[in-house]
């Protein structure tokens, strides 16, 4: 597979480390803090298809990114710098 | 062309062929000598002197000789070379010839000739389809006693080395415009179309002459031969320096992102590889465009005694015969359903062999071979089929049945079979695409390619050499124009005619004696009858019931002939039967290719500190951590044990001073405006609090709630920290880190670079630590109380470097950490050694500094171990309760404050002579050894040498409530058992009082 990093230009998947999807932190102040960590930190959609999901380039610049891929094909559908 | 039937020794023509006559070399099999040429494979060596018994088979051990001339070989599995450099299974059709090669046959016992393995035959139920699924229903003991060992020693393939492959492999990466897949005519016409425009071309083929088909066929392309056409081509390709020619390169896998694996048999074909150079080479090649020009492979056809040494696959004798001048027989009959294999006997018949018959199961078959047949004089059998054949370890004879019905005999040493041709689309099939079957080609051809692929020529089904030159010369153009270059549209060259009429034929139901589907699995028409009859219908199935198309060669030349008896025998169309899906690789790669130079040291780097050598100088013994080798001790002349040598290093450590390589800790250097608001979120405690020139002990939290790693970060400025870390946990703290800046909090002004390798840093603890850095520093640093108290930090220059001292102690001594520079490393331990004589320094090594955080009941990993909280490390009144940060919510969950939980205590043993041992569970005194009487377990321990016993801490349940009990440490994989105190983690100076001297 490989991901085209927005710094670093499409690279091998070698160079990346998979970390899951790209779930924001939720509110630690909000009442029901406890129930949406929880589900923050543990469910996952499993979808057939387009998805959203988290790459670390460790061995390139040390960015972040949001990947999209199909997880039917494995096609690479494009990839940002989560934080943007 | 045409041969002359001059023979000039053995079977081997006087001219003509693909080999060099002025290099004869000389090779073994099974011990004796023979004789070949420059260009011959192992195969044709062989079959040049008239060797016809190359193997015996898996299960029954029934003699088999050559079935093809190609990378699908099935039978001819042999072992080359001795020794350490013994490669089992190696296709004799592949092995390129050199002089001195050593090659036996395998699976057989005490010789090829005569194998007692043979009397499988006799039990031929034992080995039926299914037969071990069925075993499994009897008492296991049976099976595991009885049965497997049997069938083990009686069925096999060759046999490993057992030794370390003394050869090195590497690994090559290339990006490309074009790669393609086949050197064939088709492959080769794109290949030069798309180089012609610049782009860069990487063509790769398996074998070490390209030219596909075209060097077995006596075929002709714009009036010349084609192997000269194929010679010049591939001239031409080699000429141009955008394209790089692979031969003895196969392409084994697709992958995602059109990216290829191939691996090339850089020294397969000497004796030695030469100097410098790596027996096999791994390729990872990235190419924008593809062209798959893997050409087809033949089938056979499935008939009573169809595997005796001398049947073999048409296009295989031609190949004999036209590329490497070797007869393949002397007296030899056709048996076909198809025209392509016609030419074979105008071949043979053209070299001098006599060809008994041409033995077609078509009723029609095709007026302009066989008229040319007549004027050869072979007699021609239309609508007739063989039924069986005869000799003991060759081919003698075969019974045929013509279409009047009658069966007669024809003595022939020879039966060259075809059942027509299956286009090779396995690289296709590797993400994930199925073929469809083609009723007008009687084969399945290609489903959806992998993006960026044209399959072109026999591998989708166009057989015709006219047909595969001109869709190569399209797609090379095609790929070449997607990639931004303009290509040159030239004529195809001419080819001469084809004949690629077929009509299926499977199998002969009239045979009654054994018929193979599958040779290199011994799997038999009555298998593939027994699987449909017991309900194992789908193919899938039927390959695990049979192992049909399972081993090396994974059914090239067999799945579709199994599968078609599969649709026959259970009446549907091979379009709703299907067939298996092809996985890389394609054919059987060396793990040592894959391996590269990734073996043994070399399996990953090796990570030294600056102040190795030196180490390495004071003798000291090392230790891996992670990738670094860290001193583990230093040893001195005398001491016999490693307890002595480090109870040594603890004692002066602790009453004079000691020296500690502390480099290998992950160093974070963390800058920004919201550097102390980011470490408030990322640790449990407060940060942004710190002082500048403090420094605080850490604990950070993974989002679930359980510790991650601890460490000091040290405050140079407002805006300035540097994190420490675990040495094992650098990289993923980092990752960590960089998570938390980019993904979560990508507002905060904060920068993160690590300084690991940057930095040598040295622990010096112990009494007389502050007088040995006055005496070293003098004035470049004071390093009194009132400059820098205890976990004060601070930045200096030193010797014209610059330094930093910080005020921290793992060891629980009065110490310091220094360091500088990495490249002055090596210059600061010597310098620190020399001050520190007189107050009679030694150096330190990690074992000294796990006993002595032990004595002070420090956690380290064994206590960070992915399921502790700060709570249960006894670090619970760490947690903030002022801020957020990570892990703060889940930290709270029911079952991670539940106070049942094992939580961090000491553990001595009642018999102060005892050995505790770390992993020992502890039970309640008395309480029978079960997971229900589980009361926690020891994580770390040690002999402390100044309390003169073994001392361990662990989790135990409500532990802290629970100091001064007695419990039993029970260690059964150790044999461990013993009675053992509860006590605090503090071991040694409890009140703390040699931190601050």
């Amino acid at each position: 597979m490989r991901i085209p990093c927005p710094y670093c230009g499409e690279r091998d998947l070698s160079e990346f480390v998979y970390n899951g999807d790209p779930v924001p932190r939720p509110d630690p102040a909000a009442a029901d803090a406890p129930r949406r960590f929880y589900e923050a930190v543990y469910l996952r959609d499993n979808p057939a298809g387009p998805h959203q999901e988290l790459w670390y380039h460790a061995n390139g610049c040390r960015g972040w990114l949001r990947v999209d891929r199909d997880t039917r094909t494995h096609d690479v559908l494009g990839a940002a710098f989560a934080g943007t | 062309m045409g041969h002359p039937a001059a023979r000039a020794t053995g079977n081997r023509l006087g001219s003509g062929g693909l080999i060099d006559r002025k290099q004869p070399l000389r090779f073994s099999f099974d011990g004796s000598t023979y004789h070949g040429y420059a260009g011959d494979t192992l195969a044709s060596a062989l079959l040049g002197n008239g060797v016809k018994l190359f193997g015996r088979s898996f299960k029954y051990h029934r003699p088999r000789g050559l079935l093809t001339a190609g990378s699908e070989e099935p039978n001819a599995l042999v072992e080359l070379r001795r020794g350490p450099w013994r490669e089992p299974n190696s296709r004799a059709t592949t092995v390129e010839l050199f002089d001195g090669l050593d090659a036996q046959s395998q699976n057989r016992w005490p010789s090829l000739k005569f194998d007692i393995g043979a009397v499988n035959s006799l039990f031929s139920p034992l080995f039926a389809a299914g037969f071990y699924y069925k075993t499994f229903m009897w008492p296991a003991s049976f099976w595991e006693k009885v049965y497997e060992p049997a069938i083990r020693r009686a069925a096999g393939l060759g046999r490993a080395s057992g030794e370390a492959d003394p050869d090195h492999y590497e690994k090559m990466h290339a990006f490309c415009d074009l790669l393609v897949i086949g050197g064939g005519p088709a492959g080769l016409a794109a290949a030069l179309s798309a180089a012609r425009s610049g782009a860069r071309v990487i063509l790769c083929d398996e074998d070490y002459v390209l030219g596909g088909r075209l060097i077995g066929d006596a075929r002709e392309i714009d009036g010349c031969p084609g192997s000269i056409w194929a010679k010049h081509t591939a001239a031409a390709l080699e000429a141009m320096p955008n394209v790089r020619v692979l031969r003895r390169t196969t392409v084994f896998g697709v992958y995602d992102g059109s990216t290829f694996g191939a691996v090339e048999r850089v020294a397969d074909h000497v004796p030695e590889p030469p100097p410098h150079q790596p027996r096999q080479r791994l390729w990872k090649i990235v190419a924008r465009r593809s062209v798959l020009a893997s050409g087809a492979i033949e089938r056979h056809i499935v008939f009573g005694g169809n595997d005796r040494p001398g049947v073999i696959m048409a296009s295989a004798a031609r190949t004999y015969l036209n590329r490497f001048a070797v007869i393949p027989g002397s007296r030899a009959a056709v048996f076909a359903n198809c025209d392509d294999a016609w030419t074979t006997a105008l071949d043979l018949a053209r070299s001098g062999v006599r060809v008994e018959a041409i033995l077609d199961t078509r009723t029609d078959t095709n007026p302009l071979l066989a008229s040319k047949a007549e004027r050869a004089g072979i007699p021609l059998f239309p609508n007739a089929q063989v039924i069986d054949t005869r000799g003991s370890h060759a081919l003698k004879a075969i019974t045929i049945r013509s279409a009047d019905g009658r069966a007669r005999d024809l003595a022939v040493d020879l039966l060259a079979v075809s059942g027509g041709w299956n286009p090779n689309l396995g690289l296709t099939t590797h993400l994930g695409s199925r073929p469809n079957w083609s009723d007008r080609l009687a084969a399945f051809v290609p489903g959806k390619a992998p993006t960026g692929m044209t399959v072109v020529g026999a591998a989708r089904g166009s057989y015709g050499l006219a047909d595969g030159l001109r869709e190569g010369m399209a797609a090379g153009i095609a790929a070449a124009e997607a990639g931004g270059f303009a290509a040159r549209r030239e004529p195809a060259p001419k080819a001469d005619d084809d004949h690629t009429g077929i009509k299926p034929f499977w199998h002969v139901t009239a045979s009654s004696s054994k018929a193979f589907v599958d040779f290199q699995n011994d799997v038999t028409s009555e298998d593939v009858a027994l699987a449909a009859r017991e309900g194992f219908k789908s193919v899938e199935l039927l390959k695990r019931y049979t192992t049909l198309g399972m081993a090396t060669d994974q059914g090239k030349t067999s799945n579709v002939n199994g599968h078609a008896m599969m649709a026959e025998f259970t009446g549907r169309p091979m379009s709703e039967v299907g067939t298996t899906m092809f996985r890389p690789p394609y054919t059987p790669v060396a793990i040592a290719a894959f391996a590269g130079h990734h073996r043994g040291r070399q399996f990953r780097p090796t990570r030294l500190t600056a102040g190795h050598r030196w180490a390495e100088q004071q003798g000291a013994s090392f230790v891996e951590a992670g990738q670094w080798l860290r001193a583990q001790w230093f040893a001195r002349p005398g001491e016999s044990d490693r307890l002595t040598t480090v109870s040594r290093e603890v004692r002066e450590t602790r009453a004079k001073v000691g020296v500690c390589d502390v480099s290998t800790l992950g160093k974070i250097d963390i800058q920004g405006a919201d550097a102390g608001a980011f470490l408030d979120r990322i640790y449990a405690n407060m940060f942004s609090t710190v002082p500048v020139g403090k420094v605080r002990y850490g604990l950070m939290l993974r989002e679930d709630g359980i510790v991650m790693d601890d460490g000091t970060s040290a405050r140079f400025a407002d805006d300035h920290f540097v994190m420490s870390t675990t040495t094992a946990n650098a990289g993923k703290v980092m990752q960590h880190l960089e998570h938390a800046r980019q993904v979560l909090w990508p507002e905060l002004d904060v920068q993160l670079v690590s300084v690991t390798e940057q930095w040598a840093q040295y622990s010096i603890a112990g009494p007389s630590s502050r007088a040995l850095l006055e005496r070293l520093l003098g004035e470049a640093f004071d390093v009194s109380d009132a400059v820098l108290p205890y976990l004060g930090c601070a930045e200096f220059t030193w010797r014209g470097v610059s330094a930093r001292i910080f005020r921290v102690s793992f060891s629980g001594e009065f110490a310091y950490e220094l360091a500088v520079p990495a490249n002055f490393g090596d210059a600061a331990i010597r310098a620190i050694m020399e001050a520190g004589a007189e107050f009679g320094i030694i150096p330190y090594g990690t074992e000294a500094l796990g006993v002595m955080r032990i004595e002070k009941g420090h956690v380290a990993g064994n206590e960070l171990n992915g399921m502790t909280t700060a709570a249960d490390l006894g670090l619970g009144r760490m947690m903030s309760k002022k801020k957020d940060f990570i892990g703060r919510v889940l930290a709270e969950r029911s079952g991670l404050v539940d106070p049942e939980r094992p939580s961090l205590v000491g553990i001595q043993p009642v018999d102060r002579a005892g050995r505790l041992r770390a992993g020992a569970h502890v039970l309640a005194c008395g309480a029978d050894a079960t997971m229900e009487n589980d009361q926690g377990y020891v994580t770390s321990v040690a002999f402390s040498p100044m309390l003169g016993h073994w001392v361990g801490l662990g989790f135990v349940k409500r532990g802290p409530a629970r100091i001064g009990e007695r419990a039993r440490a029970y260690d059964p994989v150790r044999g461990g058992d013993i009675e053992v105190e509860i006590v605090s983690p503090i071991f040694f100076d409890p009140e703390g009082k040699r931190l601050h001297g």
